[in-house]
């Protein structure tokens, strides 16, 4: 399957990543490639077959709802590239 | 006595004994890195001032008689394990800066234990390659021959143990980021079942995939490791609340029974695959036949849906690293794009200055699959292939203990040969990526040598929490093909 650029750039858009042009050629063509590989799974019967999304020991997981003390503010922002007291600082998001 | 040439269950006894000092080793293993990690550059981050202090602390332990196997021993991490107030990278520029708060459940059995943590290992970023040539940072070259990778995502971790600059390292294994490249620099890695050891604290690449993991020079000192690392957390839901056994008790098992009432499995779709190097398969054929000779019972089994794991894993892992790898935002930690426009354009310059090109590759796979009207068709087929994969070993293991398989295609490979096409690099994880999607364990140990002198290993294989039969297995291979003290010269 050929995917075409103006693909690459919606999933860029959704994956939040800005591909510049030099990139998005070789993208093309590198995802075209994968995915021709991936289209052999379209051979396998699956029919009834449970999906299964890993191999965890199956079993809920149950605790006691107990109170730790919390890192603080000052060990949760520590490695924030942008701080201002106790918050985030992010570019303005009201405009 | 050259101190760097200790197995770690030697260099505990002597520790013990009292022979030794771990500021004598840690100094050794300091002084090693210095003169030789130039050539290597298995490093990304070695703390000299803080190795030397948590050495004279174990030591001070060991004086007070209040010491364990571990106290006094120098490990390695890979930078993807976080290190309280240590620089954890996990190979990319996107974390560059960054500090953790806290000690991944790992790295704080060693600290408890009093270990001595020596440095930070590269590694293919956000451990997505298989020959370290993605870290942001530089290439670690294989330590038999600096021309070729030494394997990856842990490349850094098996080069340091092959090179001797620490007694052992731990790794992470997503597709095989273990045992693939302990098999290329000639060492033991070994993949524990998923849900052995805990992964609180390990950058995650896909959480249902990933395992941490020993890099060690013998059998021994791997199951030494897994003895300290296995166990339930509480803080990772998918750890698993099983008891952990004594895994050297599988050194015992051999050295009573060698590998008598064994039943060895050899998948008949990986023999007859095209691509497999000559040296590889002759490596594979004497290992054969030494379980053979060492008691064991051979059977082939058969494991149908082994052309369809790279096209499944290539799926899920991407599926799940796209969603993982979205906390990189540009606000709560990392990397952050300078003179934003706005939030949008922030999100999206960090994200690209901050991931080199694979991260964003399996990023762009991963959302593609993941989103809407492509779901079935990707996420969610490969999902039920998965479940057919994990029905396919829970098969296999109905007539056998242990399978056999080769852990890589081809011997290590040159430096640069690859990196043009991300396909074929997939490709070569074809024999490792199996035991990450059924959870099974793995373990990858010295073989033999390619025609250029590049080690090859053995891969095998056993049900899940059935590592000591790996163990007992592994060791009785080791010590019969005499190559766990074989060490390329720096």
């Amino acid at each position: 399957m050929k995917i075409s650029r103006q693909e690459v750039e919606n999933i860029a858009h959704l994956a939040r990543l800005e591909i510049d042009d030099q990139h998005k050629e070789a993208l093309c063509e590198q995802l075209s490639s994968i995915l021709d590989y991936m289209d052999k799974l379209a051979h396998v019967d699956v029919t009834g077959v449970k999906p299964a999304s890993g191999a965890a020991f199956m079993q809920n997981v149950l605790r006691e709802d107990k109170v730790f003390p919390s890192p603080g503010p000052k060990v949760t922002l520590a490695n924030a590239p942008e701080k201002d007291e106790d918050y985030y600082l992010v570019p303005r998001v009201i405009t | 006595m050259d101190l760097h040439t200790l197995t770690l269950a030697q260099a505990s006894r002597l520790l013990g004994e009292k022979k030794i000092s771990s500021l004598e080793l840690t100094r050794s293993f300091l002084d090693r890195i210095d003169t030789h990690d130039d050539a290597i550059n298995s490093f990304l981050s070695v703390d000299k001032a803080d190795a030397l202090a948590l050495a004279k602390a174990a030591d001070q332990q060991i004086a007070a008689g209040k010491h364990t196997v571990f106290t006094g021993i120098p490990v390695a991490m890979k930078d993807l394990l976080c290190t309280r107030g240590m620089r954890t990278t996990c190979g990319s520029k996107m974390l560059d800066n960054f500090i953790p708060r806290y000690d991944a459940t790992v790295v704080e059995k060693f600290k408890q234990a009093h270990g001595v943590i020596i440095g930070k290992t590269n590694m293919d970023e956000f451990a997505m390659g298989s020959s370290t040539e993605n870290s942001a940072y530089f290439p670690t070259k294989n330590p038999w021959n600096t021309d070729y990778v030494p394997g990856g995502s842990s490349g850094g971790s098996a080069a340091a143990v092959a090179a001797r600059f620490c007694c052992a390292a731990l790794g992470s294994d997503t597709g095989g980021s273990i045992r693939q490249p302990a098999s290329h620099c000639g060492v033991v890695g070994l993949k524990p079942t998923y849900g052995r050891v805990s992964r609180f604290g390990l950058v995650s690449y896909a959480s249902s995939l990933d395992q941490i993991g020993p890099i060690t020079r013998t059998v021994e000192d791997a199951a030494m490791v897994l003895n300290l690392i296995a166990g339930h957390d509480p803080k990772d839901s998918t750890s698993a609340p099983k008891d952990v056994p004594d895994f050297t008790d599988g050194l015992a098992a051999f050295d009573r029974d060698g590998l008598s009432g064994m039943t060895v499995g050899i998948p008949k779709e990986y023999l007859g695959m095209e691509g497999i190097d000559p040296d590889v398969l002759a490596v594979f054929e004497n290992a054969r036949r030494l379980v053979e000779d060492l008691g064991a019972a051979t059977v082939e089994v058969s494991l149908p849906h082994t052309q369809y794991v790279v096209a499944a894993y290539y799926i899920i892992a991407p599926c799940e690293a796209s969603s993982n790898l979205a906390r990189f935002d540009g606000v709560k930690y990392g990397f952050r794009a300078e003179q934003p426009r706005d939030l949008m354009d922030m999100y999206k310059h960090t994200r690209s200055e901050g991931f080199g090109q694979e991260v964003q590759r399996r990023i762009i796979i991963g959302t593609y699959a993941l989103s809407a009207g492509y779901y079935d068709a990707y996420y969610g087929k490969a999902s039920q292939v998965r479940a057919m994969i994990m029905a396919d070993f829970s098969k296999a293991f109905e007539t056998c203990d242990i399978l056999l398989a080769p852990v890589a295609p081809t011997p290590a490979f040159r430096i640069g040969e690859k990196t043009d096409d991300p396909l074929t690099m997939y490709l070569t994880d074809i024999f490792t990526l199996s035991a990450n999607m059924a959870g099974v364990p793995g373990i990858s140990v010295p073989g033999g040598f390619s025609a250029k002198g590049l080690p090859i290993g053995i891969q095998m294989m056993a049900g899940r929490f059935d590592e000591l039969s790996l163990v007992r297995a592994g060791y009785g291979m080791e010590k019969s093909l005499g190559l766990d003290q074989l060490f390329p010269t720096l």
